[in-house]
């Protein structure tokens, strides 16, 4: 936490920030001590903000030479035992992807903050837009896990940055809280919680014989992982490995590393996935209308829907959170028996693509996608929710 | 009594991947005895690797290894020092690895006295992937992907880190081990970045292109062609084609970014006893 100002009242700590802002300060209350990044807009805020504080509360900032160099020293500093964060945007996202994935496969915790601009190459540096949302799942070669999350106001931005650092920690691999230009630009109020009303998850260390440490074991989903200078001197590769970390090809070892790999953000699922589901008070029998929409996007969402009940309509609305991995089962019951799922989003469908895969095949898809670097207007999804059809 | 190796290795690793011939193994070994004069304890040595030949050195020593992605390894270094400065942090890196792909990082680590040494195994090609030309391979050679000669001039490797910034850089060959291990202690030995440059040799995709396929060939070269720095100060440019120069090229001890960073850190921190208190820490849990 940012330290507050002497003589200032105890008491709430109650704040006008931008989503940048916040997302500094979640990483610090997360115990984020290490960050390292490269300038670009409209994430560098949270470069700022934190090569401010960092120093002050014994952590370190440094803005590396490019973007790879800022996602590798991250992974670097993790594995010395300190939580890392790096944030950026759509260009430097993708020259993070070849680390993303070697922190997936040597299972080293850290957080990547993405802040979509417009793209695709330099697009509208200044422009919101939600076109990564692929990129963050599949963005790295070859099969690999990934957990995404994606909030969708300022103090979402705070407590959401702090569950990044948690599952990071829990699960031992990267994972990308997903912004957008309004939300990082935008000030709101946030009410910064006392450390007592959220955790903070830890690592596990290894416990017994240093020499029988194994950093992949088979038999279970996540192993503790041990810092570099304690004692336990064990090797990290991005080749496929043993139990050990020593590199294989052996067929059998490949194998039951990839599916443990897969596996264990699959089988921790549940624990990973959160959404915001909301149906009118009054509501009557299964739902007509749903709307699915997440970021800056399920602002005006939310809204529409609650317009749309003041006109009587049967209208829920459906948020993920978490939205790798996919809310597949909430989704899924959300939208049973409903006629027609909207999806309001920045891009040209990439979220109606994955809705589609899971809801009913007799529900009707309504895309409603917005490309020029505008924000998509509660009216705009207020018209389509009134559309008779 | 013949010094023991084995207390440095992991013998389950073996046999490594390298071919018969290849220099690789006597700058390991250098390296060995270097950290070994040094009396650290093997829990503190970290050693960081990028992608080709000598880069597999990583997995095969007995301290806190990583290997990581191509070019890369001096960034995922800087990571690991800044986080625990009381490590010492080996980058061990090829040609390839170091000038090319991972330039960027080599230059700006010199540039801002990364508290790293950094063994540059330099064999004048891209080995693992078949014999490639890279930024060290001299021209007029034999490569894979110069199958007329090398028309690109190559890399000075000291010139190089020497302009960007670093406190230490030599230059020796594998002919030359013991002067490499000393080379390499000095190094190990001094704050900030430090450089050597470890001239090997690829008989296999290298040599055979290049019509030197023995490695005693090479070794011979090495002897012959290698003029310590001080002689060759005094040669003419057309003497000096063609020679390996040996020696030490910088040792200009400079306060390094650590110590840097440490000492802002305590005014940022002066900054804020004057102007705020500390809250407390969050509480934390154990996850799994």
């Amino acid at each position: 936490m940012t330290p507050r100002a002497e003589g200032e009242k105890k008491g709430r700590d109650v704040r006008l920030m931008q989503g940048n802002e916040a997302c500094a300060e979640g990483a610090l209350a997360a115990g984020c001590r290490f960050f390292a990044g490269y300038p670009i807009t409209p994430s560098s805020e949270i470069a700022e903000v934190l090569s401010l504080y960092l120093p002050r509360v014994g952590g370190n900032f440094i803005q590396m030479e490019d973007e790879i160099a800022s996602i590798a020293a991250v992974i670097g500093a993790s594995i010395a035992g300190v939580k890392s964060m790096t944030a950026t945007s759509g260009p430097g996202f993708s020259l993070k992807q070849e680390n993303i994935g070697f922190a997936c496969m040597a299972e080293i915790p850290c957080v990547i903050i993405d802040v979509m601009r417009s793209g695709p190459s330099t697009g509208h540096p200044t422009g919101p837009s939600q076109a990564d949302l692929m990129q963050t799942r599949w963005g790295t070669h070859g099969d690999h896990p990934m957990i995404v999350l994606v909030p969708s106001s300022v103090r979402e931005v705070f407590s959401e940055t702090i569950r990044a650092f948690n599952l990071a920690e829990r699960f031992r691999t990267p994972v990308i809280l997903l912004m957008d230009e309004i939300l990082a630009h935008m000030r709101e109020k946030v009410v910064i919680p006392d450390p007592a009303e959220y955790s903070v998850v830890d690592r596990l260390s290894p416990g017994g014989p240093k020499d029988k440490y194994l950093p992949y074991a088979n038999d279970r989903d996540v192993s503790p992982l041990a810092a570099f200078g304690e004692g336990y001197r064990f090797h990290i590769t991005g080749l496929y490995h043993d139990e050990t970390g020593f590199p294989t090809g052996l067929p059998e070892q490949v194998r039951c590393q990839a599916e443990r790999l897969i596996g264990k953000i699959e089988r921790g699922a549940e624990e990973i996935r959160n959404v915001e589901q909301i149906v009118p008070e009054d509501q009557q029998g299964s739902l007509d209308t749903v709307v699915v929409a997440f970021g800056s996007t399920a602002r005006a969402a939310n809204h529409a829907v609650k317009e749309a009940w003041q006109r009587g309509k049967n209208v829920g609305f459906f948020r993920p959170v978490t939205i790798w991995p996919f809310p597949i089962r909430e989704l899924g019951e959300f939208c049973r028996g409903v006629r027609r799922i909207i999806v309001p989003e920045l891009s040209f469908g990439q979220l109606a693509g994955e809705v589609r895969k899971w809801i009913e095949p007799s529900s009707r898809l309504v895309p409603l996608n917005r490309v020029d670097a505008l924000p998509i207007s509660p009216e705009e999804i207020l018209d389509r929710i009134l559309e008779v059809d | 009594m013949a010094f023991d190796y084995e207390q440095y290795i992991r013998p389950s690793t073996f046999p490594h991947i390298w071919c018969p011939g290849c220099g690789n193994g006597i700058v390991v070994k250098a390296l060995i005895r270097a950290i070994h004069k040094m009396g650290w304890s093997k829990d503190d040595v970290v050693v960081v690797s990028g992608i080709g030949c000598s880069s597999r050195t990583s997995g095969y020593l007995d301290f806190n290894t990583l290997h990581t992605t191509h070019g890369r390894a001096i960034a995922f270094a800087t990571g690991i020092k800044i986080a625990k400065p009381r490590l010492h942090v080996i980058v061990v890196t090829g040609d390839g690895d170091a000038l090319a792909i991972g330039g960027n990082h080599l230059i700006h680590a010199a540039r801002r006295n990364m508290d790293l040494t950094v063994i540059l195994f330099n064999n004048s090609i891209y080995a693992m992937t078949g014999g490639q030309y890279s930024p060290a391979t001299p021209e007029g050679k034999m490569a894979s992907t110069a199958p007329y000669g090398q028309v690109e001039p190559n890399f000075d490797i000291v010139r190089l880190t020497e302009g960007a910034g670093a406190s230490f850089v030599a230059r020796s060959t594998v002919y030359h081990a013991a002067q490499l291990e000393g080379y390499i202690a000095k190094a190990l030995d001094r704050e900030g970045f430090s450089l050597v440059e470890a001239v090997t040799q690829c008989p296999t995709v290298y040599g055979r292109r290049n019509r030197t396929p023995n490695p005693v060939t090479f070794l011979e070269h090495f002897k012959k062609d290698s003029v310590p720095r001080e002689k060759a100060e005094k040669m003419t440019d057309e003497e000096r084609e063609g020679k390996i120069i040996t020696g030490i090229f910088v040792d200009h001890p400079r306060i390094g970014f650590i110590e840097r960073y440490r000492k802002m850190s305590e005014r940022a921190s002066e900054v804020r006893k004057r102007r705020y208190i500390q809250g407390s820490g969050p509480k934390s849990e154990v996850g799994n």
